[in-house]
Formats: structure tokens, C-alpha cells, sequence
């Protein structure tokens, strides 16, 4: 059973670039925040290192922290710019019992953070979710296409916060 | 051996109205497509079962919207399953006949406001025959809703209007 701290130490001292800071300061468990484009290099190493073992991504999950400026759109809407999307992953060993949760941010014009499908296979769906409900780009993802909304969608991703629905999709009214 | 047992005075002659005959056949053998959408399609799935017994009215599920009269449509109906659906009212031979059941597939339900991917009622673009209420509506419910339906087609003339 290791601890965040300790965890993060560990990883601080092999990954001293791609690994930003332990966060503490929130009220859920600690988590450590990694580069978007280094963060498959560092899911390798907690699942093969023998001390560290994560052998299950609980589960992989996109949040749009709206932390841009709102502007209006010209169309009596609003929309963000600036700031960040980000993707959490909440990573297990079932051998050492030990869990951890990793965070990592990417611009919202262009959202990009290499897929960890490589590293655990279930990924592969949840990244395909992500990309469909907040657009991000997940790099190196074998088949990175919509999972639960229509495959012809093209009114963008509707867990965005400044997602607007559109009046019609093939001929059906959307609004109430 | 039912109501008709041994009320005929002469031999085996009946005499009916088209209207009737047809519609007492129409109504008392409605199969319906094996098809079930969300949390309604457990309580429809109650409904055939032994305890409610849809048998008892005819109903029995099938696996080919081709060999179907009714659809009950059982469920959240989403964008995506929206056009299926009509494909599958598309296939059914006419006469046909469409059940919604419960919140979602009334008016969206929960989904009404905040249900980006959500058809807001299959009447959008199915017509609908008769609307069940509840979320999800109870066995007790669909079985209401099915003879609102059977007293629909009851009441039906196949006779052609003159002008």
C-alpha cells in the first residue's frame, strides 16, 4: 500500500518534466496532475513498475472546467474561450491494493492527450466517450470515433458547457 | 367452452357486420413487436409474464416487425434509436397500431429540458395510438392502456364514406 505522497515522489523522481504538482488542497482524495503528451510514458510506468502495479483503469473520465473567459457569441448566446478540458483517471492495483487518481489538463481551441489504450485496453472505449461528449483529441487512439451519439453528429459535443443543441437533427425537432 | 358455447339455436349460421367481425379478429389477436427500449421495457416484460399474462388478450411478442399489428414503444426514445424505430413502424403490414409507453416516450419525461440527445415524444415521428402515463407506468397500467386500444379499434368502420 503506497500512499499519493508517496507515489508522487516516485514518479516526481523518474518523470521530473511531464509530472506538475501533487494536489491536496481539494476535498476528495489527492491527485497528482501530469503533461497531456507524456501521460501514456507514466501510466506504462505505474502499471509495470513491481512496487507500484496498476494493473486497472477504473475508469477515465472528461470534465470541461469552464475556467475560460465567456464571451457572447453574436447570436444572443455565449460561448468560452480559453481555458482547459480535462481528463481524470482513476487507476487500482488489485495485487498491492493501492489506488490513485492522475489528472491532466489540455487548451480547449485544441485538446489533445496521448490515448492510454496501449497501456490498458479498456481505455479504448472511455477515450471514444470523451472524445464524443467533450471533443477531446485523444493522440495514437486506434479508432477514435463517436460511441453514444450518432455517428453523423456535427453539432459539436454536447457535455461542453457552452454546448448549444441544435433545431432539427434528420427532419426530428430537438428542442422541447 | 366461452361466450359463443352452445347459444346458436339454428345449426352453425352466424350473421355480423363486416365492421364487427373484422374488428373483434383485429383486437382480440394484436402480436406485438418483441422490442423494448429502457426501465418500461421490464414492467412491458412483467406484462407477458405469467403474473399479468398479456397472452390473455391476444398478445404475444414478435420477433419481425413484419408479423406485428402493434408496437409499444417502451421507453427513453433518443435521436439515434428515433430513426430506427420509424424503419420498424415503416416494416409493420397496416392495420398498426402504436402504444406509448411512460414519461419518456410521451413527452421526453425527465429528459424534457436538459435531454440533448432525447426525442421529445415519439409522436415526433411515429403517430401514436394511445398514451400510457406513468415512469414507469405499472403492468396494471399498459394493461389499461392495451384496452383503450382494443376499445379504439372496436369502434372502428372499414366501411368506405360516401361524400
Amino acid at each position: 500500500m503506497k500512499t499519493a505522497q508517496d507515489i508522487f515522489n516516485t514518479l516526481k523522481e523518474k518523470f521530473s518534466d511531464s509530472i506538475i504538482e501533487l494536489i491536496s488542497s481539494q476535498p476528495v482524495e489527492s491527485f497528482i496532475t501530469v503533461n497531456p503528451l507524456e501521460i501514456n510514458k507514466v501510466c506504462l510506468f505505474l502499471r509495470d513498475n513491481e512496487e507500484l502495479l496498476f494493473d486497472n483503469l477504473m475508469n477515465l473520465s472528461g470534465v470541461d472546467d469552464a475556467n475560460g473567459k465567456t464571451i457572447p457569441d453574436g447570436d444572443s448566446g455565449t460561448k468560452i474561450e480559453g481555458g482547459t478540458l480535462s481528463v481524470y483517471y482513476h487507476i487500482e492495483s488489485t495485487k498491492l491494493k493501492h489506488k490513485l487518481t492522475l489528472k491532466t489538463s489540455s487548451s480547449r481551441e485544441n485538446p489533445e492527450v496521448v490515448s492510454v489504450e496501449q497501456v490498458w485496453r479498456h481505455a479504448d472505449w472511455h477515450e471514444r466517450e470523451a472524445y464524443d461528449l467533450f471533443g477531446i483529441n485523444f493522440l495514437n487512439h486506434p479508432d477514435l470515433r463517436r460511441i453514444l451519439m450518432p455517428y453523423d453528429w456535427e453539432f459539436g459535443f454536447p457535455l461542453r458547457k457552452d454546448y448549444k443543441n441544435p433545431e432539427f437533427y434528420q427532419g426530428m425537432k430537438v428542442p422541447n | 367452452m366461452g361466450l359463443l358455447d352452445k347459444q346458436f339455436a339454428n345449426e352453425s349460421i352466424v350473421i355480423a357486420k363486416v365492421d364487427d367481425l373484422l374488428n373483434w379478429s383485429r383486437l382480440s389477436s394484436l402480436w406485438q413487436v418483441g422490442f423494448g427500449l429502457a426501465c418500461c421495457a421490464i414492467e412491458m416484460m412483467a406484462t407477458s409474464a405469467s403474473h399479468y399474462d398479456f397472452d390473455r388478450f391476444g398478445v404475444i411478442p414478435r420477433p419481425s416487425p413484419r408479423q406485428s399489428d402493434v408496437i409499444i414503444i417502451s421507453g427513453t426514445v433518443t435521436l439515434k434509436m428515433a430513426i430506427r424505430i420509424k424503419r420498424l413502424y415503416e416494416q409493420m403490414p397496416d392495420p398498426k397500431y402504436v402504444i406509448s409507453m411512460g414519461s419518456c416516450s410521451n413527452s421526453g419525461g425527465p429528459y424534457w429540458e436538459h435531454g440533448y440527445h432525447v426525442l421529445k415524444g415519439v409522436d415526433r415521428v411515429i403517430p401514436v395510438d394511445v398514451y400510457v402515463p406513468g415512469c414507469p407506468p405499472r403492468p396494471e397500467a399498459l394493461l389499461e392502456g392495451l384496452l383503450k386500444l382494443q376499445e379504439k379499434i372496436r369502434n372502428h368502420s372499414s366501411v368506405k364514406k360516401s361524400a
